[in-house]
């Protein structure tokens, strides 16, 4: 993409049709769309009222108990031996991930629009208890879609979602993981559209879904820079998240888009590793295509079938990426990584050890990164790292790739 | 004679059963399932058991509107080494003994998207596909292969909701040709029945906005429903209960489910064909 091409500013996406350049879009069954049209028109009103604002901004502050800290992570730091690491701590919110600040704002839009039925996808399950919190917080019965695979490595979380009262559905079709899983949400949707809200849990889907739900998860941004401000005095120099959809990653970044001298580092997941054809890199190894209602890069084969991606994180393990993320990888503002399992398992461990802190192995992949990229930096250079999880619900898959019983 | 194929090939078969005063039976099949072989051999003998029109659908690994029948076909046909390629074969190899039934892609965008939308309709249109059914571009993405389609001379078919109101119709009805496909319930394939009385309050509302044929589709699984329909409206779909009787048969080998398929089929257009005096009533009527 030649330097014409680029825009005034990266924040002003998408347009009126829910495009970020070719990527986005509204690639839905007519069924869905009146539907889609009407959920964007509730939310552009929603937005503009100052209640609504102020529902979100309470629950922020007494719920989830944002803001969430800005914590200079001294230790690492000092091992590393270059830049200043600080960790956005997204990990200690109510629920223990971001996915919590996206399913507020959701659900009390589903409230306004008079919705009496929940719908949400699950991958690591960290979306699913977050929309089976609110939904039992506003007493909305609740259905969770979540793949067969993902139920067997991620147990804790189904059992948190069934004490929150919602009813987890076990999906058997495909590669029964998260795409399935949405896949399944979406038959829902189309069958039951008189009275369910779909809660989708990151920045993709159709029109409005994947800016709707960056600007949920904005809030991560907003408070870094202010908090960045009172401990730092000026912006930090570098970001670094992980990237499955990419709601964290968006939800960080966008603040700072603008900011031309912020290096921002999004982190796929590499898997077993790029080279054979087991990750769930979309961005680095993936070519763009249609998928759940947004044109945006996919792993997918020659013929367009969807491929199946593969990571030691359930809440990374996806074929797609958000249209944004897209749209920022061709105009080269956010420079996509990826890191394998086993450098996530060793970030994992090293995090827990050095700092007291046992990350989810989603967050774990930007800490991968980080170690790669903090050595370089001089000890002046601020890095930021969005820790959007916390690794309780890991355990028993890390135990597990440590060859340890537990 | 000339052949003429695209739009004008809907067109021609549609005008011909005005003329007959019948609705046609408008059969759905998943090319590659079970076996590119046997499918091949069902696409050729569905005419001859009574399909006025070939719903033919393209293998995808994610089919988001279809229900567990369709899904497992669309998997069956990808296990069997299907590819839009052999599709486009398939069809070629079809024309090469009926040149008068429609044939009409049915599937999601991807495949089409990866393969590269100027080359697919280019393909399409030499190996005698007539038209696109693409569940998941709405109007709203109509840039990107609906007007592309048009402009080659094949059909785009629209699907019409229950959610589809007065309001959003014209956009449905903008840039469309060939047939107006009813979606006779807000759900999946295969799951459900038709209410023939809500579709023909359905039917008569879209008449008044378009002259295009209406085709109902989503639960018809008997001849009863598919006589019930095909006296309200001018097209009977039938998918999930055709694809069913596929599967079931499969396991028999090729010959077996042939015969299954051309069974079904021939129930089917028996049951279409005796709603032909209730049509012309209702035609008359109007």
């Amino acid at each position: 993409m030649g330097l014409a091409d680029k825009p005034n500013t990266f924040r002003g996406g998408p347009d009126a049709d829910g495009h970020y350049g070719d990527f986005g879009g509204r690639f839905v069954a007519e069924t869905l769309m009146p539907l889609i049209l009407e959920l964007e028109q509730e939310y552009e009103k929603a937005k503009a009222d100052p209640e609504f604002q102020a529902e979100i901004e309470h629950l922020n502050t007494h719920y989830i108990g944002r803001p969430s800290p800005l914590y200079f992570a001294e230790r690492l730091t000092k091992h590393f031996g270059g830049a200043k690491i600080y960790f956005k701590r997204d990990e200690l919110n109510h629920t223990g991930a971001h996915k919590i600040n996206n399913c507020i704002g959701q659900i009390l839009l589903a409230v306004r629009m008079g919705r009496t039925r929940i719908i949400a996808e699950t991958g690591a399950g960290q979306h699913g208890v977050a929309t089976a919190t609110v939904a039992a917080l506003f007493g909305l019965p609740c259905t969770i879609y979540m793949g067969e695979v993902d139920i067997a490595r991620q147990q804790p979380n189904v059992f948190r979602m069934k004490l929150l009262g919602a009813e987890v559905r076990s999906v058997t079709s495909g590669s029964k993981t998260l795409k399935d899983a949405m896949n399944e949400a979406l038959r829902d949707w189309v069958t039951n559209v008189d009275d369910t809200f779909y809660i989708i849990g990151t920045v993709a889907g159709p029109h409005p879904y994947p800016a709707m739900v960056r600007e949920f998860q904005s809030v991560i941004g907003r408070e870094a820079r202010g908090q960045m401000m009172e401990a730092e005095g000026r912006a930090p120099d570098s970001l670094v998240a992980c990237i499955g959809g990419g709601s964290n990653a968006m939800g960080l970044f966008h603040e700072f888009l603008d900011d031309d001298a912020i290096d921002i580092y999004g982190v796929e997941a590499a898997g077993h590793g790029i080279e054979t054809g087991e990750h769930a890199a979309s961005l680095t190894a993936g070519r763009p295509g249609v998928l759940h209602g947004n044109r945006t890069y996919l792993l997918q084969d020659d013929d367009g079938q969807i491929a199946e991606a593969h990571s030691i994180s359930a809440g990374l393990d996806y074929p797609g990426i958000g249209p944004e993320h897209s749209w920022l990888h061709d105009m080269g503002r956010v420079n996509y990584v990826s890191i394998t399992d086993s450098e996530a398992l060793d970030a994992f461990q090293l995090c827990a050890k050095m700092e007291g802190i046992i990350p989810a192995l989603e967050p774990s992949h930007a800490l991968a990164y980080v170690a790669k990229l903090a050595p370089k930096q001089s000890s002046d250079h601020i890095l930021l790292m969005n820790l959007c999880g916390r690794g309780d619900k890991d355990i028993f898959t890390v135990a597990d790739a440590l060859g340890v019983k537990i | 004679m000339t052949v003429v194929g695209g739009t004008a090939r809907i067109d021609a078969r549609f005008a011909a059963l005005k003329k007959e005063g019948r609705a046609a039976l408008v059969t759905f099949v998943t090319a590659g399932d079970p076996s590119p072989e046997a499918s091949a051999e069902i696409l050729r003998a569905l005419p001859e058991a009574g399909a006025d029109v070939i719903e033919l659908g393209m293998a995808f690994t994610d089919p988001m509107a279809d229900g567990p029948a369709i899904q497992r076909a669309n998997l069956r046909a990808l296990a069997s080494g299907i590819t839009l390629k052999k599709t486009l074969a398939m069809v070629a190899t079809f024309r090469e003994h009926d040149t008068e039934t429609p044939v009409i892609l049915m599937g999601y965008f991807n495949p089409i998207h990866a393969y590269g939308v100027e080359p697919f309709l280019e393909d399409a249109k030499i190996a005698g596909v007539d038209g696109l059914i693409i569940v998941d571009v709405p109007p709203e993405e109509d840039d990107v292969l609906c007007l592309p389609t048009m402009a080659s001379g094949l059909s785009f078919v629209r699907l019409a909701t229950p959610t589809t109101d007065d309001q959003r119709l014209p956009q449905v009805l903008a840039n469309t040709s060939g047939f107006l496909y009813y979606v006779s319930m807000a759900g999946i394939t295969g799951v459900g029945s038709v209410d023939a009385s809500a579709v023909d309050a359905q039917v008569k509302r879209f008449r008044a906005s378009t002259d295009l044929p209406i085709a109902v589709g989503f639960g018809i699984r008997t001849p009863e429903q598919a006589e019930a329909i095909a006296g309200v409206a001018d097209a009977a779909v039938v998918g999930s209960a055709l694809i069913d009787a596929i599967a079931e048969a499969a396991p028999g080998g090729t010959a077996k489910v042939v015969e299954a398929a051309k069974t079904v089929t021939a129930n089917l257009a028996a049951g279409v064909r005796r709603a032909e005096r209730t049509d012309k009533i209702i035609r008359n009527q109007l």
